[in-house]
């Protein structure tokens, strides 16, 4: 399992990108992108997703 | 009172260095002591070297010197009522807007820019949107890039406070001399109505524990910039029924820890920008109440009243924005620095400060000469340097200034959309500005028609540019005198 980002919602502030544990995110062609591959949902590390609690703008950082 | 005719405005206007320096050493007096007697009485001379050329410190070094913010860290801890995180509008003036965000290269560009072309440029600042310790990476290297480049530009930054005591040693070490907190609240029960939430030890709160925590990490970092000489204002939204009373509180708290200014500023709350507050109908204060509040504040921490609630990509003088002119696209990818034009202005500005200086302290000894009680409100048109040099058509904001028997204060402004600009609607606009110049006796300015001057008459407000070019505070000490004489002559030629 892995979150995603809303592109369409997201004012790209770039918080989730350095509070992500597992540098699973980065900015790709315009926009912030999640690798699926590398997001862990933050378990193990967070109790919480860390890009879900960071992100200003409600449901745009979302399970995928 | 010979006043030096060195007009800033057409310093500021001239595309070479040369002309500039020429300009500067056109004076008769030696620059080593020039500037000192600026000073204002109740300010040490330590504190005064720290201010003396930033605008949002000093309310007389506004007249003179500008700033620049760059939006170099958006990334944000916290939400607050009063803010929309959407921040992209070339046609709005107000805090956390911008046209474009910068990488920390950018950023060093249009600074590069901006100091080869305004020489008034003294500061650089990292205002938002986001907050400059939370994204604190971007902000030092900004800064680290710049400091190289032009090692005598201020560095300051404002933020909310929640990272804050995290990177003070930092700030100190990199000689960032001016902070700037926003602190809207000394008590949870408060803050809770302000901020729906925030980030902090890797997990977001809500209500009472999260006001709690900004407002422990807020006087914790006010503290520590304090202990190591770093100055600090406080920036405060006035939000009618939510916490303006408490301000008064907030205003002894800061004023305990050591802060330098506290600007109230009025919420700004218009439904369109999309903020929590706006949507929720929550009013800002008028002019009137904002003054109203600030005279009420008079005797605890210094106030600020000339913030004029920039963008965070504003360039320029505080209340003259160019920020459009160095948007990006303007901007060429290769660029060197020449300090050429902003040393020489700084000459020129240190040879007529004491002079302005002067003017200001006789007139002021003038006003409080005349004794009668009451005061009069002044609305001044000026593009800087201290005089009434910008025509009535012009003016995007008119300086606000008190004359009364306690002397002459700047106590705020008043935006407005230029009479000159309306095209077919000018009727209209001259409304507007009626409406903006609520409660004010006068309008001074460099020239008026007889149309706009007639029109503000049977509004109760006299305007006139029989004052034209004089220095401010030197032309309110005369109309105060005329006022409350018999010689009304000046008034109606």
């Amino acid at each position: 399992m892995a979150y995603k980002i809303i592109a369409s919602q997201c004012t790209q502030c770039g918080a989730c990108e350095f509070e992500c544990p597992s540098s699973a995110i980065e900015y790709k062609g315009e926009k912030y992108v999640i690798d699926p591959d590398k997001c862990t949902e933050c378990k193990g590390a967070f109790e919480l997703q860390q890009c879900a609690s960071v992100c200003p703008v409600p449901k745009t950082c979302v399970p995928a | 009172m010979s006043a030096p005719i060195t007009w800033l405005e057409s310093l500021t206007n001239t595309t070479s260095s040369g002309q500039l320096l020429t300009a500067a050493k056109s004076g008769d007096c030696a620059s080593s002591s020039c500037g000192s007697s600026s000073r204002p009485t109740d300010m040490d001379s330590a504190t005064w070297e720290k201010v003396k050329d930033h605008p949002c410190f000093s309310e007389e070094a506004h007249h003179y010197f500008a700033r620049m913010h760059v939006a170099v860290a958006p990334a944000c801890n916290i939400q607050c009522n009063y803010c929309n995180r959407k921040y992209d509008c070339a046609n709005e003036s107000r805090p956390g807007v911008v046209s474009e965000k910068l990488t920390p290269d950018q950023a060093l560009r249009k600074v590069i820019a901006v100091a080869n072309e305004v020489p008034q440029l003294s500061v650089l600042g990292i205002a938002g949107p986001g907050d400059a310790c939370y994204d604190w990476k971007k902000t030092r290297a900004t800064f680290e890039r710049v400091a190289s480049e032009i090692p005598d530009i201020k560095l300051c930054i404002s933020t909310n406070g929640l990272a804050l005591p995290e990177h003070v040693d930092e700030l100190a070490e990199m000689n960032i001399s001016h902070v700037t907190i926003t602190i809207n609240m000394v008590d949870p029960a408060v803050g809770e109505k302000i901020y729906p939430w925030i980030f902090y030890g890797h997990r977001r709160y809500t209500g009472i524990a999260a006001a709690k925590i900004l407002h422990e990490q807020q006087m914790l970092g006010l503290e520590m910039l304090s202990e190591r000489g770093i100055l600090t204002k406080v920036n405060s939204v006035m939000i009618p029924g939510v916490n303006d009373q408490h301000l008064i509180e907030v205003n002894k708290w800061v004023k305990e820890r050591g802060a330098f200014l506290h600007n109230v500023m009025p919420l700004i709350s218009e439904p369109a920008h999309g903020t929590w507050f706006g949507l929720a109908g929550q009013r800002g204060p008028n002019a009137l109440e904002l003054k109203a509040f600030q005279d009420r504040l008079e005797g605890g921490a210094k106030l600020m009243r000339h913030c004029r609630q920039c963008r965070a990509d504003a360039v320029g003088l505080l209340g003259a924005d160019r920020g459009q002119e160095f948007t990006l696209d303007q901007i060429p990818l290769e660029l060197d620095y020449d300090g050429g034009k902003r040393h020489a202005y700084r000459e020129v500005v240190a040879r007529i400060r004491d002079d302005h200086s002067a003017a200001k302290k006789e007139a002021i000894a003038t006003v409080a000469s005349v004794n009668i009680p009451g005061s009069l409100q002044v609305a001044v048109a000026t593009k800087g340097g201290g005089r009434i040099n910008e025509h009535f058509g012009h003016a995007k904001e008119f300086q606000v200034y008190e004359a009364s028997q306690t002397g002459i204060k700047f106590v705020g402004h008043r935006k407005v959309e230029p009479y000159c600009h309306g095209g077919w609607g000018e009727d209209a606009t001259l409304g507007d500005i009626i409406a903006a110049l609520e409660g004010i006796d006068f309008v001074l300015c460099a020239r008026i028609g007889d149309c706009p001057k007639k029109q503000l008459l049977e509004a109760g407000i006299q305007a006139t540019d029989a004052f034209g070019y004089d220095y401010i505070e030197a032309a309110i000490s005369a109309l105060y005198a005329t006022k409350h004489g018999s010689d009304r002559s000046q008034l109606t030629a």
